[in-house]
C-alpha cells in the first residue's frame, strides 16, 4: 500500500478523479436540464399504423395518408388535454398559413371529440382514434399534446413536445418548409 | 435585534476562522507569533457558532415573521416541535448547522485532544478553520439565514408536509453531524502529512473522531431509510436515489476508514492508504451536500434547487479536495513504507474489507454520476436499482465472507488450518441453510439465499473473537466490535429475508370486502374522515386476521393545507417475524365505491433498521472504550479493534 517510485503516478489518480468530477458536476451546473424525452423515431420511417376515424364526419389515419409526397404535421391531443385547448388556436393559425394537419386522437370517446371539435375549431384533415396508445407509444411520444413534422416520404423529421403557443408558429411553418 | 445579534456572531466567528488560518499559514515557516493564537481562536469561534445558531433557533421558536426564512418555513399553526425543527429543516438552516457543527469539532478538538504534538494539533486547527471558512462565507455572501423581510407577513408558508414528522425533524442533523464529524478526519489528515507526523498517534488521535461520525452516518442512515419505507407509503426501504447515495457513499468510506486506521494504530502499516481514505470520506460527505443542494441530479429529495449555490458550494468543494489530493500526491511520497504483515491476517482481512467497501464504493459513485456522464454525450439515462443491486449484492457478499474469518485472525502472520474447524463450520452452516431454502422454497432468487445463508454463519461468527477471553478483562472496543459485526449479520438477514419472501398484493374493496397477502386476511371495515392540526385525511379501518388472532390497521391518506400537498400514511403492525403493510388511495374517477388497498407481508423486514441500529451500538461501545481507558501497558495494545 505504500509508494514505491514506480508507482508515484497512482498518488496523482484521486486528483484526477476530483478532476474528472468536478468536470461533470460543472457542465450539469452551466448546461441547462431537459427534462423532455425525445423520441428515438425523429430520422426514421413512420412505423405501420391505420386508425379509425375518431369521430364521424372525419376521415381516419395509416401511415400511408402521411407519406403521399406532401409534408404535413402530425398533431396528437386529446379532448381531455387542458393544454390541447390552450393550442388549438395555433393549429388553427398553422392550417391558415397553408400547413396540413392530421391528427390522432388519445384513449377518447367520438362524442367528446365531436364537442372538441365544436367548441375550438377543426383544423386537421383526418384525425386517427389511438384507444390503446399503441401507435402513440410506437411514434415515440410520451405525452399529449405532441406535434410531429412528417416528410412527404413518411419520413420524421421533427418532434415539438408540449402545446404549441405563438412563437413556435413561425418555427414550425419553417420546418414545414424545409421539407419540401 | 436575535437576528442581528445571530448575524453579527456568524461574521465574528468567520473572523476567528481567518485568524486561525492565517496562525495556520505562518506555522508552516516554523512557529510564529500567531501560533498561540489559534487555540483559543478555536474555542471562541465554537461558542460565537452556538450563539449563532441559538439565535436562529429563538426566531423559529417565536415564530418571528419579519424574519425570511422563518417567514418562508414556519406557520403560525405549527405545532411547536415542528417549529424548533424548522431551525435546520430548510438551506440556510441547515448551512448553519453544518458550520456550527464544524466549529464545534475545531473546538472540542482543541478543548480534547491531547495525543499528538502541539505542531499537527494547531496545523489540524488550522485546516478545520479553513474548511468553516469557505462555509462561513458561503452563509453570509449567498445563504444569509438572518435576511429580514420587509414588510412582516402575518402567517408564514408553513414546512413541507412529508417533514412534518418526528422522525424526520432528526433525520437531517444526525446525518449532518457526520458528514461533518468527518472533516476533522479530513483535517488531521492534510496536517499530518503536512507536519510529516504519519503514524500510530496520528492514527489514535483521528480514531474517536472516525468513529463518531461513523456512529452519526449509521444512525442517520438507518432512521432515513426507516422514514422512507413508513412515510412514502412505497413498501420499499432502500430506493438507490442520489441522495440516499450520497449519504451511503461517506458511511463505505468511513467504514473502511474506521477499519484501515485501527491497522495504522496498532500495527503502523497501510500509512498512504489511511490518509487517501479519510481525504475521501471528506469528499464524499461534501459531494453529498453539494448534490443535494445544487439540483443537478434529479432525485425524489426536492430540495430548494439554486445553481448560484450550487456553484458556491461546488467551488467550495472541489477547492478543499482538490488542495487536499494536491498535498497527497505531493507529500504522502515523504512517508515511510509501513510495516510489512503477511495476506494471511488481520491485516489481511482489513485490507479485503477495504478492498471490498471501496469497490462498493466506486460502484456506487459510478451509478449516481453515470446518468450526468451520459447527458454530457447526449443521452439521457437514469439508473436505477436493477443496476446498484445486482452491482453491489456479490461484492457486498464477499465482504461477509471476508468477515467470517477477518476477525479471529492475528496480526502480523496467521495461518489458516488453525482455524480450520471454524471454516469447516461456517460452510456447513451456510451451505445448509441455503440448500434448505432453495429446497423448500420456490423462486427465491440466489441473493436472498446466499444472504440468508451468509448471515446465519455471521451471527455465529461475530462472537467467536470473544471465545477463550475473560469476558470482564475484555476491552470495550472487542465488545463493540463483535456487537456492530453481529448488527450487521442481523441487517442482512433482514434485506434478505424481505427482498426473497415479501409479498405483496394490490386491490379495490368496497367496505365490507376483503384480500389475501401471505398468511393475512384483509378486510376493509370501514371508511372515514379525520381531521388533524393541518391536515384532512380519509382514514380506511383493515381488519387483519392470521388465524385466530386479530388486529386493526388505520391507514390514511391524508390532504394537507399550507402548503397544499397529499401524503399516504402507511398502517403498519409489526409482529416478530415480519410487518404487515397498509396503505389506502383516495378513490379513483370512476368512483364505484371501491378504495384502492395496497398491502404488503414484509418478513423480518425490522431487521434491517435493528441491525443498523446494532451496528452504531457496537461503535458507540467501542468509541467508550476509546474514550475512557485506563493506562495500558503498549502490550495490550496488540488487542486493539476498530
Amino acid at each position: 500500500m505504500g509508494a514505491g517510485m514506480n508507482r508515484t503516478w497512482l498518488l496523482w489518480l484521486p486528483l484526477a478523479v476530483v478532476a474528472f468530477i468536478g468536470g461533470l458536476a460543472i457542465y450539469g451546473l452551466v448546461v441547462p436540464k431537459d427534462d423532455m424525452v425525445h423520441s428515438a423515431m425523429v430520422g426514421r420511417k413512420l412505423p405501420e399504423f391505420a386508425l379509425p376515424p375518431a369521430t364521424v364526419g372525419v376521415a381516419g389515419l395509416s401511415n400511408r395518408d402521411l407519406a403521399d409526397g406532401k409534408p404535413r404535421l402530425l398533431n396528437i391531443f386529446a379532448s381531455w388535454c387542458i393544454p390541447c385547448k390552450a393550442e388549438a388556436p395555433y393549429l388553427e393559425a398553422l392550417k391558415k398559413s397553408g400547413a396540413e394537419i392530421d391528427a390522432i386522437a388519445i384513449r377518447d370517446k367520438p362524442e367528446d371529440v365531436a364537442a372538441f371539435l365544436a367548441e375550438f375549431g377543426n383544423p386537421f384533415r383526418r384525425i386517427g382514434s389511438d384507444n390503446e396508445m399503441a401507435v402513440q407509444l410506437k411514434l415515440g411520444s410520451s405525452g399529449v399534446p405532441e406535434t410531429y413534422v412528417i416528410g412527404g416520404d413518411g419520413t420524421i423529421l421533427y418532434q415539438h413536445i408540449g402545446d404549441i403557443r405563438a412563437e413556435h408558429v413561425p418555427m414550425l411553418l419553417e420546418k414545414l418548409r424545409e421539407a419540401q | 435585534m436575535i437576528a442581528e445579534t445571530g448575524l453579527a456572531a456568524l461574521w465574528l466567528a468567520a473572523a476567528m476562522a481567518l485568524l486561525q488560518l492565517v496562525g495556520g499559514l505562518t506555522l508552516l515557516r516554523g512557529e510564529g507569533k500567531l501560533t498561540p493564537l489559534i487555540k483559543p481562536a478555536a474555542l471562541v469561534q465554537g461558542a460565537l457558532c452556538v450563539v449563532s445558531f441559538a439565535s436562529l433557533m429563538w426566531l423559529f421558536y417565536v415564530t418571528d415573521l419579519s424574519v425570511l426564512l422563518v417567514a418562508s418555513n414556519s406557520h403560525i399553526d405549527k405545532p411547536l416541535i415542528f417549529k424548533l425543527a424548522g431551525t435546520w429543516g430548510n438551506h440556510e438552516g441547515s448551512m448553519l448547522l453544518w458550520v456550527s457543527v464544524l466549529s464545534l469539532s475545531g473546538a472540542a478538538i482543541a478543548l480534547l485532544e491531547k495525543r499528538i504534538d502541539t505542531r499537527t494539533l494547531n496545523a489540524t486547527l488550522a485546516v478545520q478553520a479553513f474548511v468553516a471558512l469557505g462555509f462561513f462565507a458561503f452563509l453570509l455572501f449567498s445563504s444569509n439565514p438572518f435576511e429580514r423581510l420587509v414588510p412582516a407577513p402575518v402567517e408564514g408558508a408553513g414546512l413541507n408536509p412529508l417533514l412534518q414528522d418526528i422522525g424526520l425533524a432528526f433525520h437531517p442533523p444526525t446525518l449532518y453531524i457526520g458528514y461533518v464529524g468527518l472533516s476533522v478526519a479530513f483535517s488531521f489528515a492534510v496536517a499530518a502529512m503536512l507536519t510529516g507526523q504519519v503514524g500510530p498517534a496520528f492514527a489514535r488521535a483521528m480514531r474517536p473522531w472516525v468513529l463518531g461520525a461513523w456512529i452519526f452516518l449509521t444512525v442517520g442512515i438507518t432512521a432515513g431509510s426507516y422514514w422512507a419505507y413508513y412515510e412514502l407509503g412505497w413498501g420499499g426501504w432502500w430506493f438507490w436515489d442520489p441522495v440516499e447515495n450520497a449519504s451511503l457513499m461517506p458511511w463505505l468510506a468511513a467504514t473502511a476508514l474506521l477499519h484501515s486506521v485501527s491497522v495504522l494504530a496498532t500495527r503502523n502499516a497501510l500509512r498512504a492508504w489511511t490518509i487517501m481514505l479519510a481525504l475521501v470520506a471528506f469528499a464524499m460527505s461534501m459531494a453529498g451536500t453539494f448534490l443535494v443542494r445544487s439540483g443537478i441530479l434529479t432525485s425524489v429529495h426536492a430540495f430548494a434547487v439554486d445553481p448560484e449555490r450550487g456553484s458556491f458550494i461546488l467551488a467550495l468543494m472541489l477547492m478543499y479536495t482538490s488542495l487536499a489530493f494536491l498535498v497527497f500526491a505531493t507529500r504522502i511520497g515523504t512517508v515511510k513504507q509501513g510495516e510489512p504483515f503477511q495476506i494471511v491476517s488481520r491485516e489481511g482481512g482489513i485490507v479485503a474489507n477495504n478492498i471490498f467497501l471501496s469497490v462498493i464504493l466506486a460502484i456506487v459513485l459510478i451509478g449516481t454520476l453515470y446518468p450526468l456522464a451520459a447527458e454530457t454525450m447526449g443521452d439521457k439515462i437514469s439508473v436505477g436499482p436493477p443496476y446498484f443491486n445486482k452491482a453491489t449484492a456479490p461484492i457486498a457478499l464477499l465482504l461477509m465472507v471476508a468477515l467470517l474469518l477477518g476477525p479471529m485472525l492475528r496480526w502480523r502472520r496467521d495461518e489458516l488450518k488453525r482455524h480450520k474447524y471454524w471454516l469447516v463450520g461456517f460452510f456447513a452452516i451456510s451451505l445448509w441453510t441455503g440448500v434448505a431454502i432453495w429446497r423448500f422454497v420456490p423462486g427465491v432468487g440466489v441473493f436472498p439465499i446466499l444472504g440468508l445463508a451468509l448471515s446465519l454463519a455471521l451471527a455465529i461468527a461475530a462472537w467467536v473473537p470473544l471465545k477463550g477471553r475473560k469476558l470482564l478483562r475484555t476491552p470495550l472496543p472487542v465488545f463493540g466490535m463483535v456487537v456492530a459485526h453481529f448488527g450487521l449479520a442481523v441487517s442482512v438477514f433482514g434485506m434478505a429475508a424481505e427482498s426473497g419472501f415479501s409479498r405483496e398484493t394490490l386491490t379495490a374493496l368496497a367496505p365490507g370486502e376483503s384480500a389475501k397477502v401471505a398468511d393475512w386476511q384483509v378486510k376493509l371495515d370501514d371508511v372515514r374522515p379525520v381531521v388533524g392540526d393541518n391536515w384532512v385525511a380519509i382514514e380506511g379501518q383493515l381488519i387483519a386476521r392470521n388465524g385466530d388472532k386479530k388486529f386493526i390497521l388505520r391507514p390514511q391518506s391524508r390532504q394537507f393545507y399550507r402548503p397544499e400537498q397529499q401524503t399516504s400514511e402507511a398502517a403498519l403492525l409489526t409482529r416478530w417475524n415480519g410487518q404487515l403493510y397498509a396503505v389506502i388511495a383516495q378513490p379513483d374517477e370512476n368512483g364505484d365505491g371501491r378504495w384502492q388497498v395496497r398491502l404488503w407481508w414484509k418478513p423480518f423486514v425490522t431487521f434491517i433498521w435493528f441491525g443498523g441500529l446494532l451496528v452504531a451500538l457496537g461503535g458507540a461501545i467501542s468509541l467508550l472504550g476509546r474514550m475512557f481507558r485506563r493506562p495500558k501497558k503498549p502490550a495490550v495494545n496488540k488487542w486493539a479493534q476498530a
